[in-house]
C-alpha cells in the first residue's frame, strides 16, 4: 500500500473522506440533460468566494472611518479607498473584482433564479431548497446595501440615508428604530462602523450557512432537469443509478469549468476594459466624497435594486403614511419565496406548460425588466403610470399563479429526459434577442 | 450544450450594442467631446505641467503623490524641478499651501479637491467646462460659465484664453423680455488664441485645455495606463488559451453521454 493510501486510509478511519466525496461528487448524481441555465448555480458560488476572498484583501486596507483628513475635504474611509487603488500594489485590481463581483453576483443570481422560475425547481420536493434560496438572496441584498455605504462617497451616504429612512415610516415606532439602526440622527461615522461589522463578518456569515442549507438540501433530493421529470423512476438494473444520469464528478464538475472560463472572460473585460460598466457598477458620483450637508439632484440604487425600488415608489401614500410602498418592497420579496405554493401546476417544466404561463411569463419578464429601468431614472408622472401598471404586473403573476395552474392547458411530459431539436435552441435566442431589442426600445421612449 | 455556447456567445455580442445605447444621459448643456488619449505620455506631460501651473495654487489633488508622475514618463529629477514649487518631498502628495479655512474666507468655498474630478464629472463636461467662461460683471469674481452657472471659481485661463462674451437670446414670455444665454463668443484674444475680426481662432488653446483634460484623467485613475495591457493578456489567455483547452476536455468526458 502507498503512503498516500495509508495517509487516506488513517483519515478515513477518523473522518468521512472518501465517502463524504463519493456520497456528494463521485457518486451523486445529476440528470445529464442540464442546459445553459444551469451553470449558474456554480458561477454563484464561484462570486461568493471571490467576493470573500477579494474582501479579505481589502479590509487589510480600508478603514471605516468618516472623520475627515484635517485640511483637506475628504473622509478617511473615501480616501482609504482611494489609497486601494492608488498606492497598495495590485489594490486596484482586488477593489475592481469586489465592486465587479457584487454586479455579478446580481447577475448569474437573478439568471439562477430565473432557471427555477421556467423549469419549476421550486416543485415539490424542491420546496425547501428554494425558500433557502429566497433568504440567500435577501442576505445577498442586505449585504450589497451595507457594502455600498463602505466606499463614503455621494451616493453610498445619500442611498443609505433614502433606505434607512424606508423604516422611519413604520407607524409608531419608526423614527425610534431608524435612529437605532443608524446609530445616529442622521447618517454618520457611526453607522459606517457598524454597517462594515455587519458587512464583513454578520451578514456573510449567515451567508454562507444558508448557502450550505441550500446545498444539503439540493443533494439529499436531486437535481431538477429541463424536463421537470423525475430520472430516479428509471434505473439501471445494474449498477442502480438512474439511466438519465451522470456522476457530478467529473462530468459536471468539468463542464461547470468551462462555465466558469466563459464568465471570467466577461468577467475580466469588465475589470479591466470597463469598470465602471458605463456608470451601471461604479456610480459617477459615488467618486465625490460624502457631504451631509449636499443632496444629489438625483439619487438612483444601484441597478440590481432597481426593480424593487421602482415598485416603492410606484405606491402612492395613502391614510397619511408611506408605509406602503415600503410594505410593497418588501412583498414583493416574499412573493417570490412563497411561488412553490401559490404554483399548482402538474408539470414543472415550461416545455410542457401551456399559453396561459407563458403569457404571464413574458408578461412578468417585461415587468421585471421595465420596473429595473424605470426604478434608475428620475420620475415623472408618465414613468410613475408605467411603473404602477408593470407592479401590478408583477404581483398578478405571483398572485394569479394558482388560477394561472388551475385554467392552464399542459402537454403530456416524457417519461425520461429528451434532447431538445436545434430549432429550439434558435427559438431561445431569438427571443433573447428580441427582449433586448425591446428593453432598449422602451428605454429610449421612457 | 453542443453548439449551445457558441450561440449564446454569438447572441451576447450581438446584444451588446443594443443595451449600450439604452440609457442615454439626459439634460445638462451639450458638451464638447474630450481629446482623450491616456497612452499620449507627452500629452500628459504637458497637461500635468498647467495642472501645477494654473490649478493646484488653490485646488489639491490629494490622491497623487509627485513621484506617481514617473508613470507618464518623467523622471525624478525632472518632476523636482518643474512640477515642484514647494518644499515638498517628491514621494509626498499634491496638496495645495493654504487651509481649508483661508480658502473658505477668500472664495466662498473650499475648492474641491481634483484627484478623482474626472471620474465624477466626466472628461468631456472638463473639457466644454474649462472653454465655457464668459464676462459677467453680476458676479463677484468678473466670470461667469455657460456649463455652470454662477460658478464660485474665476477664470484661471484667462490670460491664455482671452475674453468671451455672453451670446443672449431674446424671448418674450408673458409680455416680458426674457434673456437666455445660447452660447458665448470670443471678443478678445489670448496668448493662445487669434481674433480675426469676427473669426476667432481657438485651435491653441483647445488644445492646451485637452492635455489638462487628459491629465486630469490620468490622474482620476492612475492603474488605467497599464489596466488595459493587462486586461489584454488576461482575455486572450482565456479565449484563445484555457476556453479551447477546457472545451476539448469537456467534449472529450462528454463522448460517451448521449444528450
Amino acid at each position: 500500500m502507498s503512503k498516500a493510501q495509508q495517509l487516506l486510509d488513517w483519515v478515513d478511519a477518523r473522518f468521512p473522506l472518501t465517502a463524504t466525496w463519493k456520497s456528494q461528487m463521485s457518486e451523486y448524481r445529476a440528470p445529464k440533460n442540464f442546459n445553459f441555465w444551469y451553470f449558474f448555480g456554480s458561477l454563484a458560488l464561484l462570486v461568493l468566494v471571490l467576493q470573500i476572498v477579494t474582501g479579505i484583501f481589502l479590509t487589510m486596507n480600508y478603514k471605516p472611518d468618516g472623520s475627515w483628513i484635517p485640511g483637506t475635504n475628504v473622509s478617511v474611509a473615501f480616501n482609504s479607498v482611494e489609497y486601494i487603488m492608488r498606492d497598495v500594489a495590485g489594490g486596484w485590481i482586488i477593489r475592481y473584482m469586489h465592486s465587479t463581483g457584487a454586479s455579478m453576483f446580481f447577475v448569474v443570481v437573478y439568471l439562477h433564479m430565473f432557471r427555477g422560475l421556467i423549469y419549476g425547481s421550486f416543485h415539490k420536493p424542491r420546496e425547501l431548497i428554494w425558500v433557502f434560496g429566497s433568504l440567500v438572496f435577501l442576505c445577498l441584498m442586505a449585504e450589497a446595501f451595507l457594502g455600498y455605504l463602505l466606499p463614503w462617497g455621494q451616493m453610498s451616504f445619500w442611498g443609505a440615508q433614502v433606505i434607512v429612512n424606508l423604516f422611519a415610516s413604520i407607524p409608531v415606532i419608526g423614527p425610534d428604530l431608524s435612529t437605532f439602526i443608524r446609530g445616529d440622527f442622521v447618517v454618520s461615522d457611526v453607522t459606517l462602523n457598524r454597517f462594515f461589522a455587519l458587512h464583513v463578518i454578520a451578514v456573510p456569515l449567515v451567508l454562507l450557512a444558508l448557502v450550505m442549507a441550500h446545498l444539503i438540501a439540493l443533494h439529499e433530493v436531486g437535481s431538477n432537469n429541463p424536463d421537470g421529470v423525475d430520472i430516479k423512476k428509471h434505473k439501471d438494473p445494474v449498477t442502480g443509478y438512474p439511466i438519465d444520469s451522470v456522476p457530478m464528478h467529473p462530468h459536471y464538475t468539468i463542464k461547470d469549468i468551462l462555465g466558469v472560463v466563459v464568465f471570467l472572460i466577461v468577467f475580466s473585460s469588465i475589470v479591466f476594459f470597463k469598470p465602471n460598466m458605463f456608470g451601471f457598477f461604479l456610480e459617477d458620483n459615488n467618486f465625490i466624497p460624502a457631504d451631509p450637508l449636499k443632496t444629489p439632484p438625483h439619487i438612483a440604487p444601484v441597478w440590481y435594486f432597481t426593480p424593487f425600488y421602482a415598485i416603492l415608489r410606484a405606491v402612492p401614500s395613502f391614510l397619511g403614511t408611506q408605509v406602503w410602498g415600503v410594505l410593497a418592497m418588501g412583498a414583493a420579496v416574499v412573493m417570490i419565496a412563497l411561488l412553490p405554493w401559490l404554483d399548482r401546476s402538474p408539470v414543472k417544466s415550461v416545455r410542457y406548460r401551456g399559453p396561459v404561463f407563458k403569457g404571464a411569463l413574458v408578461a412578468f419578464i417585461v415587468a421585471f425588466i421595465g420596473l429595473g429601468m424605470l426604478g434608475a431614472l428620475p420620475p415623472t408622472d408618465i414613468r410613475t403610470l408605467v411603473s404602477r401598471i408593470l407592479s401590478v404586473v408583477y404581483f398578478a403573476f405571483f398572485l394569479g399563479m394558482p388560477i394561472i395552474s388551475k385554467i392552464d392547458t399542459y402537454k403530456p411530459v416524457p417519461d425520461r429526459t429528451t434532447v431538445p431539436p436545434f430549432s429550439a435552441k434558435v427559438k431561445m435566442i431569438v427571443y433573447f434577442l428580441i427582449t433586448f431589442a425591446l428593453a432598449a426600445l422602451f428605454a429610449k421612449v421612457i | 450544450m453542443k453548439l449551445n455556447l457558441r450561440v449564446w456567445l454569438a447572441a451576447a455580442v450581438l446584444a451588446l450594442p443594443l443595451a449600450s445605447f439604452s440609457f442615454a444621459e439626459e439634460g445638462g448643456p451639450e458638451l464638447d467631446k474630450a481629446p482623450v488619449n491616456i497612452q499620449d505620455a507627452e500629452s500628459l506631460q504637458r497637461g500635468a505641467q498647467t495642472f501645477v501651473n494654473y490649478c493646484l495654487s488653490c485646488h489639491g489633488a490629494t490622491m497623487l503623490r509627485y513621484n506617481r508622475l514617473q508613470d507618464i514618463g518623467l523622471t525624478e529629477d525632472q518632476i523636482k524641478n518643474n512640477l515642484m514649487f514647494t518644499t515638498d518631498k517628491v514621494g509626498n502628495i499634491m496638496k495645495v499651501a493654504m487651509t481649508n479655512a483661508d480658502a473658505k474666507q477668500w472664495l466662498g468655498a473650499a475648492p474641491p479637491d481634483l484627484s478623482l474630478e474626472a471620474r465624477a464629472r466626466g472628461a468631456d463636461w472638463l473639457y466644454t467646462y474649462l472653454r465655457s467662461f464668459y464676462r459677467d460683471d453680476s458676479r463677484p469674481t468678473g466670470w461667469n460659465n455657460a456649463v455652470f452657472d454662477k460658478v464660485g471659481m474665476p477664470h484661471v485661463l484667462w490670460e491664455l484664453q482671452g475674453r468671451q462674451d455672453p451670446v443672449y437670446k431674446t424671448e418674450k414670455v408673458n409680455g416680458k423680455d426674457v434673456q437666455t444665454l445660447v452660447g458665448v463668443k470670443l471678443t478678445q484674444a489670448g496668448l493662445l488664441t487669434h481674433l480675426d475680426g469676427e473669426k476667432a481662432d481657438t485651435t491653441d488653446y483647445d488644445k492646451r485645455v485637452g492635455d489638462l483634460v487628459n491629465f486630469m484623467v490620468y490622474m482620476s485613475e492612475p492603474a488605467q495606463i497599464h489596466r488595459e495591457q493587462i486586461g489584454y493578456a488576461v482575455v486572450l489567455f482565456l479565449l484563445f488559451i484555457l476556453l479551447p483547452l477546457v472545451y476539448a476536455l469537456k467534449k472529450d468526458y462528454w463522448k460517451d453521454v448521449e444528450h
